[in-house]
């Protein structure tokens, strides 16, 4: 309105903008970003999907199977491997990240000396590339020479293969995925610790509540919000983790390390079975986006709506 | 300033602070040994000499100094792409009126629902149609612009008072002029989040150089080390220098920026 006053009121009126005008205007400023974001993820997703239902190797003419490649997944003993990896893998990840995450925030919340030092030291690992810390914790967890199996030797424990032990694989990826997550589940719990009113712990404690009290009913439900979106945000991180396993075992020893997400990698570049393996992404894809309403739904129903 | 009292947390922190910072600290050390030290169990963390075969191999024997080269102009033109495209896109969408706004915008918020793996195949297959596999293009084309980055800065313009921008409108001021000169210089905060967001990403991506990417001299540092521990997975002085040149420019833009790293962690934790 004050535009208006103010546009009638000067001696030379703003020179008249057609409509048309104006949406070009509009799309001007925000056609090639949408554009890229839209090419480079809903377009090659819908592609994903015709590809998905047939057989082709990328190369000659594809053979249409209709909804074949997901009927062979369902049966196929790799593919179900590989899915219990991921599952396995993100039911020791997505918890074990959450519930680090919210000790070390409060620890990183205490008013104490050197407490700069300890954030810059914890948060530090989440800039350094997963390619990279694949790399570093390979070497880390050198059954011959590396320093964790120095320290198991330090404790009296008898020394592991780590990485290279079929049955211990999957577990050592999860220690390391939470190395170089933690610092991030640590940082939006401590952002949503200080975001609390102070108000609410002291009337608490007024009223006699000790410190456990404090945080068990106060302080907790409080953090909920920020608990579902870590574990969302948490179960898509471990379902897509690719650069992990690429650069520790690459799906090994025995494809104990085989997820979902790495055997599509495989089978698409690798086998070259493209239709197969956008069947497999897709199957995925339907997987976690119910996983994904699942989690919210029941938070909804518990009371805390963050979406 | 007044002394704290010694606190019992403590006694999680140190080990906990040790235990995150100690193995890039061994890294950093490591690349400095011989092969034979390394070789030795129980491992040593400091060196009795020190040795430079790691580093001199590394930057001789591998196309390590052109990796870094292309690892820089990915990062490059990855942040510079974001700050342009998605500034403008945010100022669109928070503050233009246009047909078809509402509808774009939730279709850019929808696609961060679309998982990477969905889209290793179409895009590959893309990249090969329009002719940029194994170059450096398949690197940065996929973080020229982001859904994350156009909802950050979307949510950064609508926090500003429109009574400037108005001012500046009424004056005559066109509304590129106005978002140039009047709103940018206000959006500082945001870009600065928006830039080490992207530096973060392109960086330390791995998957799609790695798809897209066969030709050793086209290779990010990420996809070169990747490769490279492949073949030769012992020459472990070789590959520590290797991790520190790929990790050493981010940990130390980290320590110099520690704010608006944290500032950008937390943005992208309660809002992306």
């Amino acid at each position: 309105m004050a535009a208006l006053t103010f546009a009638v009121a000067r001696p030379v009126p703003a020179r008249p903008r057609p409509k048309a005008r104006r949406h070009l205007t509009g799309w001007a400023f925000v056609g090639p970003a949408t554009l890229i974001v839209v090419g480079l993820s809903l377009f090659p997703a819908v592609w994903a999907f015709f590809i998905s239902r047939a057989k082709w190797n990328g190369i000659t003419a594809g053979v249409p199977v209709g909804w074949g490649n997901y009927q062979q997944l369902a049966q196929d003993p790799d593919m179900l491997a590989a899915a219990r990896h991921t599952l396995l893998l993100t039911v020791f990840f997505v918890p074990l990240s959450i519930g680090l995450g919210i000790v070390v925030a409060i620890a990183l919340n205490q008013r104490i000396r050197l407490i700069g030092f300890y954030r810059t030291c914890i948060f530090v690992p989440y800039v350094a590339s997963a390619a990279a810390t694949g790399i570093l914790a390979s070497f880390v967890f050198n059954p011959q020479f590396g320093a964790a199996n120095d320290v198991l030797r330090h404790l009296g424990i008898p020394q592991q293969q780590f990485l290279e032990s079929p049955s211990q694989a999957l577990y050592v990826i999860v220690l390391i995925a939470l190395w170089g997550e933690v610092g991030f589940t640590t940082v939006i719990y401590l952002a949503a610790l200080q975001d609390i009113p102070k108000e609410l712990v002291e009337a608490a404690t007024m009223d006699g509540a000790g410190r456990w009290r404090v945080f068990r009913h106060v302080t907790l439900p409080e953090l909920r919000p920020v608990t579902v979106f870590a574990a969302v945000w948490q179960t898509i991180t471990a379902v897509q983790l690719f650069d992990l396993i690429y650069t520790t075992t690459r799906g090994g020893p025995l494809n104990s390390t085989q997820t979902v997400v790495y055997y599509i990698y495989e089978l698409a570049f690798q086998t070259q079975r493209l239709g197969y393996g956008a069947a497999a992404a897709y199957l995925l894809f339907v997987v976690t986006l119910l996983l994904t309403l699942v989690i919210v739904w029941y938070s909804r129903r518990r009371g805390s709506e963050v979406f | 300033m007044r002394r704290l009292p010694f606190s019992p947390w403590h006694f999680l922190l140190m080990p906990l602070a040790l235990l995150f910072v100690l193995p890039l600290v061994q890294m950093l050390l490591t690349s400095f040994m011989s092969n034979a030290e390394i070789n030795q169990f129980p491992p040593k963390l400091i060196p009795t000499a020190l040795h430079l075969e790691g580093w001199r191999a590394l930057l001789s024997e591998t196309n390590a100094p052109r990796w870094l080269l292309n690892s820089i102009l990915v990062s490059a033109v990855s942040v510079l792409a974001h700050l342009v495209l998605c500034s403008t896109a945010g100022y669109g969408f928070a503050r233009l009126k246009f047909a078809g706004r509402g509808v774009a915008f939730m279709v850019v918020v929808a696609t961060v629902m679309i998982p990477i793996q969905l889209l290793m195949i179409p895009t590959y297959l893309m990249f090969a149609r329009i002719g940029i596999v194994d170059t450096l293009a398949a690197a940065f084309v996929p973080w020229l612009a982001s859904a994350f980055g156009i909802f950050l800065m979307r949510q950064f313009f609508l926090s500003l008072p429109a009574e400037l921008e108005e001012a500046a409108l009424i004056d005559g001021c066109g509304r590129w002029r106005t978002f140039r000169s009047i709103v940018l210089p206000l959006a500082r905060p945001a870009m600065a989040t928006l830039a080490v967001f992207t530096l973060l990403s392109s960086w330390n991506d791995l998957l799609w150089p790695l798809i897209a990417i066969s030709d050793d001299s086209r290779f990010t540092l990420q996809v070169g080390l990747a490769t490279f521990q492949g073949t030769r997975h012992t020459e472990w002085s070789q590959l520590m220098a290797g991790n520190v040149l790929a990790t050493m420019p981010l940990i130390l833009a980290f320590l110099l920026a520690q704010r608006r790293f944290i500032a950008t962690m937390t943005f992208s934790g309660l809002k992306g």
